[in-house]
């Protein structure tokens, strides 16, 4: 049962040939025996899970039909649930229960899909290796002494070893591509203003962008249906219409034009290179054109963005003072004693590291040097994909630079370990909607395959990721011990 | 070393963060190393260009209308209160 | 002091009168329990986002269009970051570089009728903060942020005022605009409308400026008058005893009418703006404005240039008539209720009996207990004389205590004036027999005495002669002297 697609789960639904409490079970059960490995999760809600389940049974019962309806799903410890513990990963929140829905968790209730936990992810989403998280790492099922990518590791973590159907996350800088590419399974990251932000808890504003992972772009297409629209709540969300994601699967993909991004492929590992070639292959039998493309101000991308991405941070997290929620220090001796110390225990090494350098770069006298240049690297970065794509519809590279690295191995050096994200990182800039594909192996672990398209192209992003599913089977690989 | 511990203690308290004596030489030297990095930044051309701060273009603000839509929750979202003395958050005494 | 000329600027905080909050829909009500009307967003849970307020826009651009400045047609909010209790999110969310309106000027009149115009830098949409209360705490305060995500514009003048009653009348007008436009209530006990004061000295015919102190949080213009006198005379002290003013923020004590450094704020502030990605550009075009313009009242000025010449008012009348749209809708329904050429009438009236009872009994106008059809009701027994203005004034405090109908307290008292010149020569014949003595002096040359007549005339008739009348037929009767 855990094997099977959402479109399969909702047609077994439908016909009652399973009911969702069975298949919320069955989850349950497998969560409870295989997550000790993985420690995927921060929080299981397994109670109001079979609560939910046996709520949509009885309108599957009722003859209603949807096609999340009854579907288990597992949110990204970002986003806040009524009544349920959101920590975002952090000492600061470990005791925080959210009195609200964000708008993504809304909109998965009111579709009636079963809620099996919150998944575990690096502290506020700084990170990518699921390393930072205050409830320790993540393991990759694919090999417990690897990372699963990061900072949304528990959710693609739990996607891979068939532990839920579906799962959200986040994607600052490659959060959601990233751990997809390095454990497996398909991960989309939509346009920025996409999808709302209420209720997401803030890493970067300008880049943070809720998407979803799932076993196949068809999968993917089906989560995004639900979660995307505007929200009067988010002044970022755009108003503009939702196309049919599922409709436009199957069209073929002749005549379509990929660009091969060739800043990504500079130096890039042969084997890893391979895998691209051969996808391009699948494609251009598939009746794609390919051309090169080229993004000169990319190189920029990583150190614009950390720049952009701490300066968001060290305000977003402001907030976090002991006053009205969250960690507080036993006994302030003063008022700065309060802040100091509260911020200082609830928050982890990296995520001060982060305020602090965005605090640096915001400040007085470095304000032009940093930040004010950023925000231009930013602009030449979005022009140069603005020029990519009026010669191709798609661009395509490779997700990360390498497969899923050992726990440990980059915890020490924070600027290699923000080198991972350099392919990544430009569609956050940009606000452009990416996918991440399973596209084959290196030393027996997942690569993944990025496709980027321009603002709202996600119909087209799932269609070209869906007919590469429907040519190759690389997405239908499981981890040993989770088949 | 691009920064030096004073220029750490300095950010560390202008973000209100208590930083260990043990901490601090790590801090001092990943936080040179990331300024180090991002200062590529500063060999680029950039002249004429207009700052973004937003990834979408030719977007802008919507605004609301001026009606009250929310109503008293104070018990429910002060629940997550560290400290709360008659519906007020209480922190040390507050010096003007 | 005769050396030194002062800088003043002040930054005036005016509370837009909007129901819901800037960034939330939060109410704005004053005086609710703590925390009460604090949401999600006022109290910066994680994950919340900030939404504008389409009327606190239209607001301060209305306050734009008054004083002729520029409205931005872009504006851009941004984060100014500081750690503060009752500034939940650690930031406040203001305008830094792209205010939304910038460079307009108002004409303030001075004390000696003199007319100043006064330079606003900029005006720009911001959030009010919490508060924090300190009463029952031991070592403690209390926050309280039903006031936090309160729209607020702030203000900013040029230095241009040159002492503390220039201060005072411009902050005046501003309160007076800001009425007028109805975007603020005005309230400056519930800190509604309040403002920061920069000062400097420096020597007469220097032109680069002295340091300045910024004097925080002055909540009356009594306040901001004492405030600037005692930093003014603090300031010139010091550089004469050989010291220097060092730039910082201070903080007026009324009880001890001084200003003391706010140590707290003393370390030196950087508060890392930069623009607020969770709000996008505002853009105002050109129908916007117009929607605004279409909403202005008629202004002070503007007021007053129509009461003086409609009414043949003096400038300073006009001026005192103008100065609340509600004390100048008052007395134009009275001079409409009056047969014309009687304006003159109506403002000494409403300027001085209608004035000073409102103010004896703290009365807002609209409130007042004497209603604009009874004033009119009272006026009209002056003007066809059935009073005289004397008696009148009897019968206001009657109507303001018991209000009741002028005509109703006349007939009740038996006020009606005595305009029968044969009654009133009886009485002047009675007067002028029982004072032989005074009549042989008067007639000796003793004008004065004139008023002794007309007083014991009036005495005997309880005030209701007519006293043109009188005038008129006592000066026949007692012939000679004086200028009659």
């Amino acid at each position: 049962m855990h094997n099977l697609f959402i479109g399969e789960l909702a047609d077994g639904l439908k016909s009652r040939q399973i009911s969702s409490v069975e298949l919320t079970r069955h989850l349950l059960s497998r969560i409870e025996r295989l997550n000790p490995a993985l420690n995927a999760f921060i929080t299981l809600t397994a109670e109001q899970a079979l609560a939910d389940a046996a709520a949509a049974d009885a309108r599957l019962e009722a003859g209603e039909r949807g096609p999340l309806l009854g579907i288990p799903l597992i949110h990204k410890d970002i986003f806040c649930t009524d009544g349920v513990k959101t920590s975002c990963g952090s000492r600061m929140l470990d005791n925080f229960i959210a009195p609200y829905d964000a708008t993504v968790v809304a909109r998965f209730k009111a579709a009636g899909t079963v809620m099996l936990g919150k998944s575990n992810m690096d502290e506020f989403a700084m990170g990518s290796s699921n390393e930072t998280s205050y409830y320790g790492p993540v393991r990759n099922p694919w090999d417990t002494g690897k990372v699963p990518g990061g900072s949304s590791g528990g959710s693609a973590a739990a996607t891979a070893a068939r532990l839920t159907p579906f799962a959200t996350g986040t994607d600052t800088g490659g959060s959601i591509r990233q751990p997809a590419a390095l454990t497996g399974v398909t991960g989309l990251k939509p346009t920025y203003g996409r999808v709302s932000r209420y209720g997401l808890i803030a890493f970067a504003s300008s880049l943070d962008q809720a998407g979803v992972f799932a076993r196949s772009a068809s999968d993917a297409a089906a989560a995004l249906q639900v979660m995307a629209g505007f929200d009067p709540r988010d002044s970022t969300s755009v108003d503009t219409p939702v196309p049919d994601y599922s409709a436009a699967l199957s069209r073929p993909l002749k005549g379509l034009k990929i660009g091969l991004l060739r800043e990504f492929f500079d130096g890039l590992e042969p084997r890893n290179a391979a895998l691209i070639e051969d996808a391009l292959n699948i494609y251009t039998g598939l009746g794609a054109e390919t051309r090169e493309v080229s993004l000169p101000h990319l190189p920029l991308s990583v150190p614009t963005y950390y720049v952009v991405a701490p300066a968001e941070c060290s305000s977003n997290l402001s907030r976090f003072d002991g006053v009205r929620f969250g960690h507080r220090c036993e006994n302030p001796k003063d008022l700065l004693d309060l802040y100091k110390r509260s911020r200082g225990e609830g928050f982890g090494a990296e995520v001060k590291r982060r305020i602090m350098t965005g605090t640096y770069v915001l400040s007085a006298g470095y304000f032009d040097a940093y930040y004010l240049k950023a925000q231009k690297a930013r602009r030449l970065i979005t022009n140069d994909f603005r020029s990519a794509f009026e010669k191709v519809d798609l661009v395509i590279g490779p997700t990360t630079p390498t497969p899923a690295f050992d726990i440990g191995a980059k915890m020490d050096d924070p600027v290699l370990m923000y080198l991972n994200d350099i392919y990544t990182i430009g569609a956050n800039l940009a606000g452009l909607p990416g996918i991440s594909v399973p596209c084959g192996f290196v030393d027996s672990l997942p690569m993944g395959l990025q496709l980027i398209g321009p603002h709202f192209a996600e119909a087209k992003l799932l269609n070209a990721a869906h007919q590469y599913q429907q040519a190759t089977d690389w997405h239908r690989h499981a981890p040993r011990g989770y088949e | 070393m691009s920064l030096t511990r004073q220029d750490v203690e300095k950010i560390a308290h202008l973000a209100r963060l208590s930083i260990t004596d043990q901490e601090m030489p790590v801090y001092v030297s990943s936080l040179s190393s990331i300024v180090d990095f991002v200062d590529e930044l500063a060999r680029t051309d950039t002249e004429g260009v207009l700052p973004m701060a937003h990834p979408l273009d030719g977007q802008h603000q919507r605004m609301r209308e001026d009606a009250v839509s929310e109503s008293d929750h104070r018990q429910k979202y002060q629940r997550n209160a560290p400290a709360v003395t008659a519906g007020l958050y209480v922190v040390p005494r507050v010096i003007e | 002091m005769r050396d030194w000329e002062v800088v003043i600027g002040l930054e005036i905080h005016a509370q837009l009168a909007t129901q819901s909050k800037i960034f939330s829909g939060s109410a704005t009500a004053y005086g609710a329990p703590p925390n009460t009307q604090a949401n999600l967003v006022d109290l910066a849970y994680p994950g919340v986002l900030p939404v504008l307020n389409a009327r606190a826009v239209q607001m301060a651009v209305k306050f734009g269009l008054a004083v002729d400045a520029t409205v931005a047609p872009r504006s851009v909010f941004a984060r100014k970051n500081y750690f503060y209790p009752d500034l939940p999110k650690g930031y406040q969310i203001s305008q830094y570089e792209l205010p939304v309106v910038a460079r307009g000027s108002l004409k303030v009149v001075l004390d000696g009728g003199e007319v100043k115009t006064v330079g606003i830098t900029r005006a720009h949409l911001e959030e009010d903060a919490g508060k924090s209360l300190h009463e029952g705490l031991a070592h403690a305060s209390g926050i309280d942020l039903n006031r936090a995500g309160t729209p607020l514009l702030e203000i900013v003048s040029e230095p241009d005022m040159r002492s503390a009653k220039e201060a005072v009348a411009y902050m005046k007008k501003i309160h007076t605009l800001v009425r007028y436009l109805e975007i603020c209530d005005g309230n400056m006990q519930e800190g509604s409308f309040r403002c920061d004061a920069n000062v400097s000295v420096r020597p007469k015919g220097e032109e680069k400026l002295g340091t300045r102190a910024e004097i925080k949080n002055l909540n009356s213009f009594r306040f901001v008058e004492k405030a600037i006198q005692y930093e003014v005379a603090r300031q010139v002290e010091l550089i004469e005893s050989g010291g220097k003013v060092v730039q910082e923020t201070r903080l007026y004590d009324s009880d001890k009418d001084e200003t003391r450094s706010m140590r707290s704020k003393e370390e030196a502030n950087d508060y890392r703006y930069f623009p607020d990605p969770d709000l996008l550009p505002v853009e105002i075009d050109a129908q916007f404005i117009e929607a605004v313009r279409k909403t202005l009242p008629e202004l002070p000025d503007q007021k007053a240039a129509r009461f003086a010449k409609d009414f043949g008012l003096s400038a300073y009348d006009a001026g005192v008539l103008s100065a609340s749209r509600e004390l100048g809708a008052y007395f134009e329904a009275v001079v409409a209720g009056l047969s014309a050429g009687h304006a003159k009438l109506a403002a000494n009236w409403v300027m001085g009996e209608l004035s000073s009872a409102l103010n004896r009994d703290s009365v807002d106008i609209e409130r007042s207990r004497v209603n604009p059809l009874q004033l009119i009701g009272l006026l009209t027994r002056i003007v066809d004389e059935t009073i005289s203005g004397k008696i009148a004034k009897e019968v206001f405090e009657a109507m303001w205590s018991d209000g009741k109908p002028a005509d109703a307290i006349i007939e009740a008292k038996g006020l009606r004036q005595i305009t029968d010149a044969g009654a009133i020569e009886g009485m002047i014949d009675a007067v002028i027999a029982a004072n032989p003595a005074q009549l042989a002096d008067y007639r000796s040359g003793k004008d004065k005495l004139f008023g002794f007549f007309v007083g014991q005339v009036m005495k005997a008739t309880a005030g209701k002669a007519n006293p043109a009348q009188l005038n008129d037929l006592l000066k026949k009767k007692l012939g000679g002297g004086g200028n009659a």
